[in-house]
């Protein structure tokens, strides 16, 4: 027996199993309210997932308004945030989108498939903008490596982004990979994609002008992913562990990649009017968000939709997550050259419904009006939540206990420092991630002009200017942990400072929140602090956040990961010609290395603590002003000509830093320790604001010149020099040598450095 | 006269742009072919490209030799037309019977992309005229499916006809008997490729510029015919 609206209004008492799809009593006494009657099983179903936590921000929504309120004065940003993407303008007539997106709890449950519906879910967010998809980055976090879970989810999750993006044709040019116990029962599933379309081209989910057709197209509905967002994604974990397979939808790759290119191609024909992709929440929030962005009501005729499973109810169908669907809003006169180039991808399309002028989303199933509501209650009106938040009483002690020389006994010798070098040069969160990386194609299209291990990924969007784009992502949750104010801050100046090392002009931000459970005060301040720390950090810097995501409920019984605001920065490039790459080459021998900014004690979250198994004290300071500065000599440098190499300095401090770069050179370098500074601090601290360039002797004057005259600290501590094996008593090796402290070879730091991913995890 | 050389989109073909890129930069004319379209457009050699056509579901390349373009693609390879399947191309050679193996998985399971090294056998070919015997290129890999297998008088039968036309050099990325990365037929004229040439054409985005001798060696011998 179908549930319809009159059965509804003939049948009030009727007890419905609200609890169960996650809403809560004084939600479901609002839903009544809002409708006048109890809700049939269908609205119940669609308010459920949109009310849940991940799709409606009700936790989040009142700290998220500061990036609105505090965003700085920008003529770039063309889109805002809301839609499914921020968009930027770059220049030239060219636009830029960009989002990243959590799929954290599924990629948990289901490793292979929750990760590659991840890539698929945020590839559609950038096409139903009008933009061709570029490329994807994907930060990753794990509990220790070694773990046994660790091993269980890691390579399923890498080669579930990599079967996903690799057959999508979609280059994968960076990300994270960090390993931290707090992850161990929630590992961290971001994704990030970049898309670009000319101006004329963006495209907005709104469903405008009354009779106009709803078409859906892509794949058919299943019954995979039910109830995703609301049951998986807005709870926490029960200590025993995920038993929510079901709720993990299953992707197809080629047809996500059939359906980029039917999209594109309907788009470009001007045969749209507003366009949805189908992610969390499924056919309820596409329809419910197209209708109120629009004339503000719609007709779907629900028993049309094209189903993989015909057992299905209608319920099951609004809240299917099947992956692989777009909905359009189509003209009648526009229909059937709509329908030509669905057919000609082999993609299924058919019109579902219509716009109405109405106010009211009305669906029927078979004849019988199941739902009938307002769409903006749906859609935009969920209930918003002042949560409860207080400063954790661990907090004080947590920042009094910094990694002191009592607490960790500091390397003085040179040997002593040489082995804090190799341990963590191999340290699973500094080693070489190339086992994860390799199993992503980063040269598919075909302008790919940076990928990891640079500190940021580039592509060119224009052949002809050879206009590009820079992205990098970044967070050290323990910075974060220790203060989250201070943390996201962090994120955001190493992000901007990864972009900035290119020659790249920092243009915009998107963020993943990863958070507890919001029902806790305590996680509860740490997100607050966070956005208002990275709120603050937009500002100062003048770079708009564009959109984002929140994921909570990263947390298993009382246990909630370290605070973790991914920060996604944006950066362009007039010419990638002019890209600034992270080391020295063939040609450089001889030529200068320095440091630029200031090198201090600051050792709280630091690699160097966290292989030391000590969390404490505080994170370093941050400086955005000098962050600026740093980054406007960068470009300013690449511009001119000036420097060979830049790197940023960040994880494990400058001696990680040299030792990446002599690496990915292959050829040797001699350092010397600036003066004043212990040699222990200078190699390690974690002092932001630094980066370690490559200065032709030519353009020295005219480069520490510059610096001065900008009040930025510039110090020689390198040269470039291939000749340093025989000397050092390794003849026709390349060598690295510390001043008076220690030498090695390129190779046995390579060994070290590569050995530790595949240790584990070929087994 | 500049040569006209068709290059196959299938429903799942990821590197067909690059390939039209390719061409370009090597001074050929890149036409766009599409699978369902039995019309070969006048080319004057045709392109494979890599990719996952119609998904690979069953085994790669075995449903794309059944398309409508690959029939006139087939019949006029055994006439001479030029050919190059590159990875997911190669396979489709190999499924069409144009080419003798078959590609697999990789050995150790995973997807693999790295720059590959290869010794070039072959200048005989079509593809390979304007390389020199034994010169070493590096040129991106990237494949889930790239190990070449065929029974052991196959193999002695290509090496001893001189039909490999690259092998791999330092290291077998994925398993492929004797280091066969590219093999030809008796002709010369269909070559199949599983490393990527398209990707080594321009500084900016490969890692050298090696690629583009194979579109070179076609485009020069057409325009000097």
């Amino acid at each position: 027996m179908i549930d319809s609206v009159s059965h509804a209004e003939q049948q009030p008492d009727t007890q419905q199993p609200f609890a169960e799809l996650g809403l809560k009593p004084d939600e479901y006494d609002r839903i009544k309210e809002i409708l006048g009657r109890r809700p049939t099983s269908s609205e119940l179903a669609m308010y459920s997932v949109m009310w849940s936590e991940h799709c409606s921000y009700k936790s989040s929504k009142v700290h998220l308004r500061q990036f609105g309120e505090k965003a700085p004065k920008t003529d770039a940003l063309l889109v805002g945030i809301g839609e499914n993407a921020g968009v930027v303008d770059i220049g030239q007539g060219w636009a830029v989108t960009f989002k990243v997106e959590s799929h954290n709890h599924p990629s948990y449950v289901e490793p292979y498939q929750g990760a590659a519906t991840g890539v698929g879910g945020i590839v559609r967010d950038i096409i139903s903008m009008g933009a061709r998809p570029l490329a994807v980055m994907d930060p990753l976090r794990f509990g220790a490596a070694d773990a046994p879970d660790t091993r269980r989810v890691l390579p399923g999750v890498v080669a579930g982004v990599g079967g996903y993006g690799n057959c999508l044709g979609l280059p994968n040019i960076g990300g994270e990979l960090v390993f931290d116990d707090s992850y161990l029962g929630n590992p961290l599933v971001n994704a990030l994609c970049v898309g670009s379309m000319r101006h004329e081209d963006i495209h907005l989910a709104s469903a405008k002008g009354i009779g106009n057709l709803v078409v859906l197209y892509g794949a058919r509905t299943g019954g995979d992913g039910i109830g995703g967002v609301s049951v998986l994604a807005s709870e926490t974990f029960d200590a025993d562990g995920p038993a929510k397979r079901p709720s993990v939808q299953v992707g197809d790759p080629f047809m996500e990649k059939l359906l980029i290119e039917a999209t594109l191609e309907v788009l470009h024909a001007g045969l749209v009017e507003g366009i949805q992709d189908l992610g969390g929440a499924g056919i309820s929030c596409a329809t419910s968000e197209l209708a109120s962005n629009g004339e503000g009501g719609m007709h779907v005729w629900l028993d049309r939709v094209p189903l993989r499973d015909a057992s299905l109810s209608p319920e099951e169908i609004l809240m299917s997550e099947s992956q692989e669907r777009m909905c359009a809003i189509v003209t009648p006169q526009h229909v059937d050259a709509f329908m030509d180039i669905c057919k000609k991808w082999d993609v299924e399309a058919i019109v579902i419904g219509e716009v109405t002028n109405t106010g009211r989303l009305v669906v029927d199933w078979h004849g019988e009006e199941i739902v009938n509501v307002p769409p903006r209650t749906v859609a935009h009106e969920g209930p918003v939540y002042e949560r409860p938040y207080h400063r954790p009483q661990w907090q004080d002690a947590l920042q009094a206990n910094a990694p002191t020389p009592e607490v960790i006994t500091r390397p003085e010798s040179g040997d002593a420092l040489k082995q804090t070098l190799l341990d963590l040069i191999g340290s699973p969160n500094l080693a070489s991630k190339s086992w994860v990386t390799s199993q992503y194609d980063r040269y598919v299209l075909g302008n790919t002009i940076l990928a990891q291990p640079e500190d940021t990924g580039m592509i060119r969007i224009d052949e002809e200017s050879g206009l590009g784009v820079a992205i990098a992502t970044d967070c050290n949750a323990r910075f974060a942990k220790l203060d989250p104010y201070n943390g996201a801050k962090l994120a955001l100046a190493e992000s901007y400072r990864n972009v900035s090392v290119s020659g790249a002009i920092p243009l915009a931000v998107t963020n993943c929140l990863n958070f507890g459970s919001p029902e806790d005060p305590e996680v509860m301040w740490q997100f607050a602090e966070a956005t208002r720390g990275l709120a603050d950090g937009c500002l100062e810097l003048g770079v708009p956040v564009t959109g984002g995501n929140v994921s909570f409920y990263n947390q298993t019984a009382d246990t909630a990961i370290h605070p973790t605001p991914v920060v996604g920065v944006l950066g362009v490039i007039d010419d990638v010609e002019r890209r600034t790459p992270m080391t020295w080459n063939a040609d450089s021998d001889g030529e200068l290395i320095y440091v630029l900014g200031d090198t201090s004690d600051e050792f709280g979250g630091s690699e160097w603590a966290h292989i030391h198994g000590h969390l404490g004290g505080l994170p370093p300071r941050v400086d955005l002003q000098r962050e600026k500065l740093l980054s406007e000599i960068l470009v300013a440098a690449s511009r001119d000509g000036m420097i060979t190499a830049a790197h940023d300095v960040s994880d494990g401090g400058i001696a990680i830093a040299i030792a990446e770069m002599a690496m990915r050179a292959n050829i040797g370098a001699r350092f010397w320790v600036q003066d004043d500074i212990a040699p222990f601090v200078f190699l390690f601290s974690e002092s932001t604001a630094r980066a370690v360039v490559v200065i032709p002797r030519s353009e020295e004057l005219r480069f520490t010149e510059m610096c001065a005259a900008r009040g930025l600290p510039a110090y020689r501590v390198g040269v470039v020099d291939s000749g340093l094996g025989a000397d050092a008593g390794h003849p026709g090796e390349q060598v690295i040598v510390m001043g008076e402290l220690f030498t090695f070879t390129i190779n046995q730091l390579r060994q070290v450095h590569e050995a530790t991913l595949p240790a584990i995890f070929n087994t | 006269m500049s040569a006209r050389i068709g290059v196959v989109t299938f429903p799942g073909s990821l590197d067909d742009r690059d390939a039209a890129r390719a061409i370009s930069i090597a001074g050929g004319e890149p036409v766009a072919l599409w699978h369902g379209d039995a019309d070969l457009k006048n080319v004057d050699a045709v392109v494979l490209p890599g990719g996952f056509s119609y998904g690979d579901y069953l085994r790669c390349g075995a449903i794309a030799k059944f398309a409508p373009v690959m029939s006139l693609i087939i019949e006029k390879a055994h006439q001479g037309l030029p050919v190059l399947g590159i990875c997911n191309g190669f396979q489709i050679l190999c499924e069409s019977h144009l080419l003798p193996g078959a590609l697999t998985r990789n050995d150790h399971q995973h997807f693999i992309c790295r720059d590959q090294k290869l010794r070039i056998e072959n200048t005989e070919s079509y593809w390979t005229r304007d390389y020199s015997m034994g010169q070493e290129i590096v040129i991106p890999l990237k494949n889930g499916e790239g190990g070449y297998v065929a029974d052991e008088k196959t193999l002695d039968q290509l090496f001893a006809e001189g039909r490999v036309i690259a092998t791999y050099q330092d290291g077998n990325p994925n398993g492929s008997y004797r280091d066969i990365a590219g093999i030809t037929n008796s002709r010369g004229n269909v070559v199949g490729l599983m490393p990527h040439p398209e990707h080594a054409v321009e500084a900016l985005t490969g890692p050298s510029l090696d690629g583009l001798g194979f579109f070179t060696s076609a485009i020069n011998t057409l325009v000097n015919a």
